[in-house]
């Protein structure tokens, strides 16, 4: 087997890690402005929190997917294609997620404003279960032959695992973007989000939880177990700091919860990359799904200069924007924008009002 | 229908799709970040105006541009299993280095300038915009990059039937990559251009309409510029603001439309040696010879060349076209077929992979009908808009346009005309390469067996019913948020500049351009409890 081979499961493996930790919290307050947030203003607190990084840590997952393409082509196609359907609703969902984030706050109208908060909070809910599926399934296997073609309907590859792996990244994402929620956002947010961490929301790591197991049982070598233990051990202290009101420890211990589990998943399954569920000489392995040595030399030089590089300006970005979002600082705008067709100025503030009744009318129906 | 048919026009219509919004994003983009730079470097508040109204559309349409790039991520996996085995080890790098160094830049920085009025100092928040505009620019390059190495695969060999890099250089520097970037990016100038005008005419035109602009009779006569009594933001600044915006947009169009013509030619020398087929198609020359046609009719979606006929013809242009003089005999379609069928085969082999398609013939000439058409729409398109350019910089001499209605529509339709030319010349560019989708190197540095039929690249194990359901959601979501799209184009544009400074209307000296002004002073703290600059 190729080192750089080697070097690339982890990058990619590195690749979904951070995905899921920083989309994950976009996804998690995405799905929050469903179901905890109380009123515009909560919603808008929260979609401000995540409004300035959410597209450049969309880019992981897009990295992570050409990553694949690039250093294990066989990979790339025999998952892809063999859940089809499935990603055709990721897709779907990441497009309406997308549009709704930008398109939100640009006109007016409460019916608008609540269909594209049902977009957002759908879309992301979609998404996350879809890539977690997608995920579970390639660590416990597919029906595929020696091709990588699926074998079978296209519900053919979808089973327990794929629902476990779904649960999985929706659970995480909730609690994860809660804490993420807690540190960012000051306010009525703020609170409800704390009292999320703190209690029910760490259950939702429960599917998670399950994953990393079955993995490890199936499949299990003392560093998948040990990274599992210490992955616990932040989850442990993550809830207890959240108890405790501890916003940043709290956001940190979950967070490498997920980061150890997930590393200790690709740990168990290494070298296989996507195990075959009808015969296991057909398995897609590190060896035999990776690119050539050259393209994948070229590959680690061009990822060792370029993400470090990604790391500082993205970490620079969220310096920038390191300070918490309040109630108080969400500016009015949405509704002035729709000064397009106002003929006359002085109509301006009795217009505004009525677009604001509006909106609080569609919170009520939301509710 | 079949699976191949099917996956075929999903990925033509998911792409074609993506490349409406990709050349406004590029060339807006690059628009705002020279009306940004015009700001920071000279104060003046026009500049400010001018770089949030235009930025606020580039805004809007680049989230769809991010959303339906999204799908060509994932659907070459997706639809085209086949496809991402064979030229995974070459393709995949690009889109790979797309994601790492363009995709990342893009995102990030724009994220920092949306959000970063007021929060970054005016040198790093101009320098937010263009490096995410630079982002969009590299992430062009390494896309076409990808699609040259089908158009023309150069730098590998082959090794278990497979290409293999062997030279990513060679990959980068792909001479058809670089004259198809350079065509593409001027394109996206073109388009960029053309929007700027229209929209720019549409207000002018208002401002002419509802008699805040005048233009005194007399041969040499001068605009004189008046202010709305009502509306504040109606100002002379505002009627500078979009003279000015027109006459950059027509320069910016011209230019690109120079540079479209000069790489086109380049492209198309490049190609008359690489796909002959193609050109020979895009003819629908069935005999070798020398003459540029203009007018051909006849069944051109025929399978051979029997009943095309060609009406008008201009003698030497195509082999001016082709080679640079006015001699060169340019080989036809009955010319070419016999070479092409010695070379890759009459039909397609007896292998697994063609499933039902095995054995069938494999036809070498593209829809004529298609590149035929597709050739001349994106040429006549595109010297069409070229002309409405240098056209609107006459007509609009004395500082504003003239008193017309049908002038001012006219000047809107115009925004839709680099926009055909560019999907045109896709269309054309695309099926022009068929049956292959990697088409063989006939040059030297091409390697014998690195080609593959388009029936090869499909998903063997994806049923045709899942891939109608993807095209028919895809579809029907791409048509509805076209809609949306442009209602909130219009919406936006109608408003003028409050649409994206609603400061402004507020009825405050329009002048004082608050934003921005404190922007040196960066965060400092939690005791500065402002509101924010601009919130989702």
């Amino acid at each position: 087997m190729e080192a750089l081979a080697i070097v690339w499961f982890a990058a990619i493996a590195l690749l979904w890690i951070g995905y899921l930790l920083l989309e994950g919290f976009d996804l998690g307050v995405g799905m929050h402005m469903l179901v905890s947030a109380r009123s515009e203003n909560d919603r808008r607190v929260m979609l401000n929190t995540i409004g300035p990084v959410w597209d450049g840590n969309e880019v992981w997952l897009i990295t992570a997917l050409a990553g694949t393409f690039a250093a294990f082509p066989l990979w790339y196609a025999a998952l892809l294609s063999t859940l089809y359907l499935p990603f055709v609703l990721v897709l779907v969902g990441l497009i309406f997620r997308a549009v709704a984030i930008e398109y939100r706050g640009k006109h007016p109208s409460g019916r608008w404003i609540r269909f594209w908060t049902w977009a957002l909070g759908l879309g992301s809910f979609v998404v996350a279960f879809g890539i977690g599926a997608a995920l579970a399934l390639t660590t416990t296997g597919l029906p595929i032959d020696a091709n990588g073609d699926r074998v079978g309907g296209p519900f053919a590859a979808l089973g327990p695992a794929a629902l476990l792996g779904g649960l999985a990244v929706v659970g995480f994402c909730l609690l994860h973007s809660a804490t993420f929620l807690a540190l960012k956002s000051d306010g009525p947010v703020r609170r409800r989000a704390t009292a999320y961490a703190g209690g029910w929301g760490p259950f939702g790591l429960l599917p998670l939880l399950g994953w990393m197991l079955v993995v490890q049982v199936q499949r299990g070598d003392p560093l998948g177990w040990a990274l599992v233990l210490l992955g616990l051990g932040g989850a442990a202290l993550g809830w207890r700091s959240a108890r405790a009101g501890r916003e940043g420890r709290a956001f940190a211990g979950f967070a490498a919860f997920l980061a150890l589990g997930v590393a200790g998943i690709f740990a168990a399954v290494f070298p296989v990359v996507l195990p075959s569920t009808l015969d296991r000489a057909w398995d897609l392995t590190v060896g035999n799904a990776a690119a050539s040595p050259y393209t994948l030399g070229v590959m680690t030089v061009v990822a060792g200069f370029g993400l470090p590089l990604v790391l500082g300006y993205q970490a620079w970005s969220y310096w920038v924007f390191r300070r918490r979002v309040a109630p108080e600082h969400i500016p009015a705008d949405h509704i002035r924008a729709d000064r397009t067709r106002a003929d006359r100025v002085r109509a301006d503030r009795v217009r505004d009002d009525r677009t604001r009744t509006d909106v609080t009318r569609a919170d009520r129906a939301a509710r | 229908m079949d699976v191949l048919e099917i996956a075929r026009w999903q990925f033509g219509i998911t792409t074609v799709y993506h490349f409406l919004m990709v050349p406004l994003t590029l060339g807006l983009g690059a628009v705002a970040v020279f009306l940004q730079w015009r700001w920071w470097r000279t104060g003046d508040g026009m500049w400010l105006r001018a770089t949030k109204f235009w930025g606020k559309l580039y805004l809007i349409n680049f989230i769809l541009g991010v959303a339906t790039g999204l799908v060509q991520e994932f659907q070459f996996g997706m639809a085209w299993s086949e496809y991402s085995r064979f030229v995974g080890d070459v393709f995949g790098a690009p889109l790979a280095l797309e994601g790492l160094l363009a995709f990342f830049v893009e995102s990030t920085f724009l994220g920092l300038w949306i959000f970063g009025w007021k929060r970054l100092p005016k040198a790093a928040h101009f320098a937010s915009l263009a490096l995410a505009v630079a982002g969009s620019w590299v992430s062009a390059y390494f896309i076409i990059v990808a699609n040259s190495w089908m158009q023309h695969p150069v730098g590998v060999e082959l090794v278990d039937g497979r290409p293999r890099m062997t030279d990513v250089w060679a990959v980068l520097t792909n001479n058809t990559a670089l004259a198809a970037y350079a065509h593409t990016v001027m394109g996206a100038l073109a388009v960029g251009g053309g929007f700027l005008i229209g929209i720019s005419w549409w207000h002018l035109w208002r401002r002419r309409a509802d008699g805040l602009d005048e233009l005194p009779g007399g041969r040499r006569a001068r605009v004189v510029v008046g202010a709305d009594p009502v509306k504040p933001w109606r100002d002379a600044t505002d009627h500078r603001l979009w003279i000015t915006s027109l006459r950059l947009g027509a320069v910016v169009a011209i230019l690109g439309f120079g540079g479209v013509a000069i790489t086109g030619d380049l492209q198309g020398k490049l190609m008359f040696d690489q796909q002959p087929m193609k050109m020979a198609a895009a003819e629908a020359a069935c005999k070798t010879g020398s003459s540029f046609s203009v007018l051909a009719i006849g069944d051109l979606g025929a399978k051979d060349c029997s009943s095309v006929q060609t009406l008008i013809e201009v003698p030497g242009v195509l082999a001016f076209l082709a080679n640079g003089d006015f001699s060169t005999t340019v080989r036809g379609v009955d010319d070419l077929l016999p070479q092409y069928q010695r070379d890759y085969g009459r039909t397609l082999p007896d292998r697994p992979l063609y499933g039902d398609r095995a054995g069938q013939k494999i036809t070498y000439v593209p829809l004529m009908a298609v590149t035929y058409w597709g050739f001349r729409m994106m040429i006549g398109f595109g010297a069409l808009a070229a002309f409405a350019a240098a056209v609107a910089l006459w007509l609009t001499r004395s500082g504003t346009v003239p008193h017309s209605r049908w002038l001012a529509r006219l000047a809107l339709l115009g925004i839709l005309a680099p926009f055909a030319a560019n999907t045109a010349g896709w269309v054309f560019t695309e099926m022009g390469r068929q049956p292959f989708v990697v088409a063989p190197n006939p040059n030297p540095s091409g390697v014998d067996g690195v080609f593959m039929f388009t029936a090869a690249a499909v998903s063997p194990g994806v049923t045709a019913g899942e891939l109608i359901f993807s095209l028919v959601t895809f579809a029907t979501i791409y048509a509805a948020l076209l809609v949306v799209e442009v209602t909130l184009l219009v919406r936006y544009v109608r408003g003028g500049v409050p649409s994206a400074m609603p400061e402004l209307a507020g009825g405050s000296d329009p002048d004082r351009d608050s934003d921005g002004d404190d922007g040196g002073d960066s965060d400092t703290g939690d005791a500065d409890r402002d509101v924010l600059a601009f919130a989702y």
